[in-house]
């Protein structure tokens, strides 16, 4: 392994590679800031670019456009409540919250810190356990899968719902509806469309994202405009843009770290989880980790709920390079991108990719640290002006989160017809939101549709119909024990209170 | 009787599930398909049920917390207005083009907020539009359709 770091280490170290990872993490932060368009747009973009490079060069420039964009993604959760990929969902719900008490460049640098935690130490452990880890993943089959996808599901449920779970449980079932619609995976066959081409092919992430977060947000601003309770502060531009974080949220986000690495790393690990269920399943741990005061602070703006997301779906950015580097299997949607670069580099990857090609296994894990500091170092500087975006008045901020959500569609269909769905769902969602049924179980829901629906179907399938599937595996009979414990514990929180 | 409006949600919930369910039990499967243990409309009838059964249950039980919302507080007029602006918007954004109609919603939302600076409300909507355009389009080489442009030669 010593050997393996040293031929990494020079690889990466190399003065085209440095700037290859400082390239990378630059060009993908804006492009991560840019509605719609999240990491797996940014590796796309960059893949014409690196034909002409060396294979080593060219994975190192991706991974570094990879961090960069979640990053950038983040940015724009925290500033705009407008999440460009489902791994920054999370990192939305306390870091808005923090950002519109004026604590922008805090956030921020929250986030960023977290991030650069996460990425190294799961960097870490991508070093160290990468061939033991594969085979754990290997060993998660499809009623484990649902299993973990409806723990996920419920996870989020009870900690978002504010004490009103079946509001929040009712979301998930919208969520799951919305993705229904569309074709059938498997069968081809259109389901929900009523005759209309447009929704053939399902309703989008970003459409859903874009309605139920930016643009319902800036309906509800506007909504609420006349109420004193909620009239807007006036932030002062220095605190806005400070990102000195004292001694007390250090020691909170000391705390945070280390398990949601470990959980963000692990989830990373398997393939179809990623990013987005380790980043909810981070937030809804860290939750029950804390004290109760802390408790209370979570979506108000608090640092562990801020913290633990964002670091959980970095960490999970480097797991996902585990089934990719040592099996061959995409772990995400983003480094299934990236698989069609190595194949277009003429490279498999695969458990003999550490042997035949060491150098460009080793030194893709090593740009991750570099990347990683590269990342920290080019972002903290620029945060200060970064959050100056929330002291524009708000005559000018509505219409511009109205603008960015509506090009985010355009962008990706050119038809006008996603634009009317999404000022149909934003309205629906604003006024869900005035009555607090809340909007990301209905998010994470939709995220996992597609893929619940999939491995419910093969589970069904193997076990020739018969529910034994839900028993039958250790693994996925104790993480419904688990989902059952938690419903458990919210009807019995329910009759506390009342008593 | 007074139904409270979280419970009146719940109401138009299950009429939609129901809804649903219906038309998840009219999904048109192959034949072969039909007596299989996991077809195209298993999935959507689980969902269905499961969302009737939930809002079922919040219109049974009772509250335990009430959202109340006071409506004068609600500013319902420039709501609308952004509402009728954005669907103006998304009617035109294909007949004239990305950038005359993005630049012209920017324009009038600003106005409808009670925006009447009217050189920055101009700077930070046609020129802000062509700079953006010429992120997407000129540095980053990403497709945005425009036949406006096209057909002035702007773009190619």
């Amino acid at each position: 392994m010593i050997e393996g770091i040293i031929i990494g280490l020079s690889t990466a170290l190399s003065l085209t590679n440095i700037l290859m990872v400082m390239v990378g993490c630059f060009a993908g932060t804006i492009i991560g800031m840019l509605p719609g368009l999240g990491p797996m747009t940014a590796i796309a973009l960059m893949i014409p670019i690196t034909y002409g490079f060396d294979p080593s060069t060219g994975l190192i420039l991706m991974a570094g456009v990879y961090y960069g964009a979640v990053f950038g993604g983040s940015t724009s959760s925290i500033l705009l409540n407008a999440p460009g990929i489902p791994g920054t969902v999370a990192t939305a719900f306390d870091g808005y919250p923090m950002a519109q008490q004026g604590k922008a460049g805090k956030a921020l640098a929250i986030a960023a810190y977290s991030s650069f935690a996460g990425g190294t130490i799961s960097a870490i452990f991508l070093l160290v356990a990468a061939p033991s880890l594969s085979k754990v993943s290997l060993a998660f089959r499809s009623p484990d899968y649902f299993a973990l996808m409806i723990l996920g599901l419920t996870a989020i449920s009870a900690f978002s719902s504010k004490g009103q779970f079946l509001k929040a449980m009712m979301m998930v079932v919208l969520g799951l509806m919305l993705a229904t619609v569309g074709q059938d995976s498997l069968s081809d066959i259109t389901r929900f469309t009523f005759n209309n081409m447009n929704l053939t092919d399902g309703i989008s992430f970003v459409l859903i994202v874009m309605a139920t977060f930016a643009m319902s947000e800036a309906l509800t601003i506007i909504f609420r405009g006349k109420d004193p309770n909620r009239a807007a502060k006036q932030i002062s531009l220095t605190e806005l843009g400070s990102i000195k974080v004292n001694k007390e949220e250090t020691i909170k986000m000391a705390k945070t770290i280390p398990r949601s690495s470990i959980l963000g790393f692990l989830i990373g690990v398997l393939p179809g989880a990623g990013a987005t269920i380790a980043s909810f399943l981070a937030y809804g741990m860290e939750r029950n980790y804390v004290n109760e005061e802390e408790k209370q602070k979570f979506g108000k703006g608090s640092v562990h709920g801020l913290s633990a997301p964002e670091t959980a779906n970095n960490a999970a950015c480097s797991g996902s390079f585990v089934p990719l580097l040592t099996l061959g299997i995409p772990g995400s949607g983003t480094t299934a991108v990236m698989l069609g670069a190595l194949l277009g580099f003429g490279i498999q990857p695969g458990p003999r990719l550490y042997q035949t090609n060491p150098e460009i296994f080793w030194s893709v894990i090593m740009s991750m640290y570099i990347g990683m500091v590269v990342l920290l170092i080019l972002n903290l500087p620029l945060i200060p002006y970064i959050a100056r975006i929330l002291a524009v008045p708000r005559n000018y901020l509505i219409p511009l989160i109205l603008f960015f959500s509506v090009t985010g569609i355009y962008l990706m269909s050119f038809n006008n017809f996603d634009i009317f769905l999404m000022i149909g769902i934003a309205v629906v969602a604003t006024f869900l939101r005035l009555y607090d049924f809340p909007m990301p179980p209905l998010i994470l829901a939709f995220v996992l549709g597609g893929l619940m629906e999939e491995t419910l179907r093969r589970s069904l399938l193997i076990s020739d119909g018969s529910p034994n599937f839900l028993w039958d595996r250790p693994i996925t009979l104790i993480i419904l024990l688990i989902t059952i414990t938690i419903v458990g514990w919210q009807i019995f929180s329910t009759f506390r209170k009342k008593n | 009787m007074r139904i409270s409006p979280t419970k009146f949600i719940s109401l138009l919930f299950l009429v939609l599930s129901v809804f649903y369910l219906y038309t998840a039990y009219n999904i048109q499967v192959f034949a072969f398909d039909e007596n299989a243990p996991f077809n195209a409309r298993t999935f959507p009838i689980y969902l269905g049920w499961a969302g009737i059964i939930l809002s079922s249950l919040k219109i049974i039980l009772p509250e335990k917390v009430t959202t109340e919302v006071n409506h004068k507080h609600l500013d319902y007029k420039s709501i609308i207005y952004l509402i009728i602006i954005s669907l103006i918007y998304a009617a035109v954004i294909l007949k004239i083009g990305y950038f005359i109609s993005t630049s012209l919603f920017l324009f009038a939302s600003y106005y409808f907020l009670g925006e009447r600076r009217w050189g920055l409300m101009f700077i930070l909507s046609f020129p802000f539009v062509a700079a953006f355009m010429y992120l997407l389009h000129g540095l980053l080489n990403i497709y945005l359709r425009d036949p406006f442009l096209k057909y002035i030669g702007v773009m190619g």
